[in-house]
């Protein structure tokens, strides 16, 4: 790879240490308590998973560690260093990017315009440079329409670049959101259910994609997901909400024999 | 097939991010400029040039202004024309109190100044959207148009503001044509300035916190960067286009030709023209120029007589009803009218 500000297409999977960690966080909006006192964290490489009922405080957790979401209490770890809370400027800066559960595509400009948002974290021309577009204002342009060219090519979007978003179906929705956090080159990607909705078949390749993502470009991966399969096929480790406590926390193994999960999900008699 | 691009193949990112990839538009785009600078000045009236197309040239650059703010930016403004104003006024003391600037510099220095107040009053838009915000730079247009007439020192405590001819590298601008070349020039380069801004990263910035401003965030975009740099250049643009419209086209202005009135006509461009669209201006300021016009002369044309009063209120209620059209029609406004238009084109006369 001869561009230096890229890791991209670099197979570096191997789970190494932990990279980002939420300590005894608590977060109540008014009378209602999303998240009690949970602690988990997330190691390099690994495949992380959240699971639980609806309303358990899944999404509040992925809110609370991007920092849209600023809780009462508690700290967020990463990579060594500790926040009280984080904003999402920040939080972008430093390498964590996410997905959204209800896609949040800019659905006025392309997939390709799309993308391009997930460098300007990373373009530095002025706004004369870039009214003027001479000179490193353009090849900067370029440079970074090569690195989410890759993006289009790894998910496989080649035919839709100029094909405004908010026109795509709901499936291909999905894998353009996944791709404007993947062109980011984030350290750690939060994603908020990534195959809600879909069928079988778009399921299998959403799968395909997030390994991919995993594997080939090193990405750490967070996910929130409904389906029991998906979630215990791919994730390395998996972590049990209910009613905004962590009830579990371990391999899908331990998870799947966990008294306590087996009691939230099918409801327990005493 | 008129407008086909089969068989021009991009081989470089370069060539496909150019700003018209098709070869078509290319050579109607140098045809256009060509006929521009070299057929009209030799066929258009004087009337034609003062009425009509002067009006247009700066309404244009006006609406541009405007459209990076409210069509690409998602932030409504209804007090355009008082930036239009400060650029004006600015103009008019910088040629005052300092004659030795070269006129260019002197436009570039009042769209700075404007850009500055209308990112003044672009601050309340980092905590409100929508109706709200658009009363708040309601209130940016009261206080300036208050300011215009009573600040006595804008107008050297004149009653109306009356600049000398511009002149530039000793040429003056005083004729129809001359004006007419000198606006087209200072357009072209604009809507160059535009363009390239709008497909940049700071145009992808504006846009995405039109779409979506939460997603916008978390994917790291500043809101308050992007909003207030909107601000900015559309006040900029709006700037320039005021310092024109009074000393080429008005010549000697009072307080009021910068009143609500020019807002709300800069709103009613972008909306019939197209929302989010540099091309759109250019459209909705013809059509805005042009049916007035048109209006006062077709009942003649047809035989019968209308006074001018009657002219000017059918003028109102038929932009009302164009207004209510568009936006429940196509609120993408002519320029999206124009894209399909062209879509069709490629494959005319043919079925498919």
């Amino acid at each position: 790879m001869t561009a230096p500000e890229t890791h991209l297409l670099a197979p570096q999977r191997q789970v190494g240490e932990v990279i980002l960690a939420m300590e005894d966080v608590w977060l109540s909006f008014g009378g209602v308590k999303a998240l009690q006192g949970v602690s988990f964290d997330v190691r390099e490489h690994e495949v992380r998973a959240i699971i639980g009922p609806n309303g358990a405080g899944k999404s509040s957790m992925l809110n609370v560690l991007n920092g849209v979401y600023h809780p009462q209490k508690g700290r967020i770890v990463f990579k060594g260093e500790s926040f009280a809370d984080m904003d999402p400027h920040h939080a972008a800066e430093m390498g964590i990017a996410r997905t959204f559960q209800n896609i949040a595509l800019f659905r006025g400009m392309t997939v390709l315009e799309n993308l391009m948002t997930g460098r300007n974290l990373r373009m530095k021309s002025g706004i004369l440079a870039q009214a003027l577009r001479v000179g490193p204002a353009e090849r900067e342009e370029i440079r970074h329409r090569e690195a989410v060219e890759r993006i289009i090519d790894f998910l496989e979007l080649e035919p839709y670049r100029k094909t405004p978003a908010g026109q795509l179906p709901y499936g291909l929705q999905k894998r353009v959101d996944l791709g404007r956090a993947l062109a980011s080159e984030p350290r750690v990607l939060l994603l908020d259910e990534p195959m809600a909705g879909m069928n079988l078949e778009e399921k299998q390749d959403m799968c395909r994609f997030i390994l991919d993502a995993n594997d080939q470009l090193g990405t750490t991966l967070v996910l929130i997901e409904h389906d029991m399969g998906v979630v215990m096929d791919i994730s390395d480790r998996v972590v049990v909400l209910d009613y905004g406590r962590k009830i579990a926390d371990g391999t899908p193994d331990d998870v799947r024999s966990d008294q306590a999960v087996i009691d939230a999900y099918l409801g327990s008699s005493h | 097939m008129f407008f086909r691009e089969n068989g021009q193949f991009k081989s470089t990112y370069r060539a496909d991010q150019q700003l018209l990839p098709i070869l078509q538009d290319r050579v109607f785009m140098a045809g256009l400029v060509a006929f521009a600078f070299l057929v009209v000045p030799f066929v258009a009236s004087d009337y034609l040039f003062l009425s009509l197309v002067i009006p247009f040239l700066i309404l244009t650059l006006a609406a541009i202004g405007l459209n990076l703010l409210v069509g690409y930016c998602g932030q409504i403004s209804i007090g355009h024309a008082a930036f239009m104003g400060v650029g004006a006024y600015a103009a008019y003391n910088l040629v005052l109190r300092l004659p030795f600037l070269n006129f260019l510099v002197v436009l570039v220095l009042a769209g700075f100044v404007a850009a500055a107040v209308g990112m003044l009053f672009g601050i309340p838009s980092l905590r409100i959207k929508g109706l709200y915000l658009g009363v708040a730079t309601l209130a940016a247009q009261f206080f300036l148009d208050w300011v215009f007439a009573r600040v006595k020192w804008l107008t050297n405590y004149a009653p109306s503001a009356s600049p000398p001819p511009v002149e530039l590298f000793g040429w003056t601008v005083d004729t129809p044509v001359r004006k007419y070349l000198f606006l087209l020039s200072v357009l072209l380069v604009f809507t160059l300035l535009a363009k390239n801004l709008v497909r940049g990263h700071i145009g992808r910035a504006w846009m995405a916190t039109r779409d979506m401003d939460v997603a916008a965030e978390v994917i790291g975009i500043r809101p308050i960067y992007a909003k207030l740099t909107a601000f900015g250049v559309s006040s900029f643009f709006c700037g320039v286009a005021g310092a024109l419209w009074g000393f080429v086209h008005l010549g000697a202005w009072e307080p009021l030709a910068f009143d609500l009135n020019l807002s709300l006509s800069l709103l009613f461009m972008i909306i019939i023209g197209g929302m989010g669209s540099i091309l759109g201006a250019y459209f909705g300021a013809a059509f805005f120029v042009v049916l007035p016009i048109l209006l006062n002369r077709i009942p003649g044309m047809l035989g019968f007589e209308m006074s001018t009063a009657t002219a000017s209120h059918l003028e109102v209620m038929i932009f009302g009803v164009l207004i209510v059209l568009f936006l429940a029609l196509e609120p993408h406004g002519l320029a999206r009218l124009w894209a399909i238009g062209k879509q069709k084109l490629r494959l005319w006369p043919f079925p498919y």
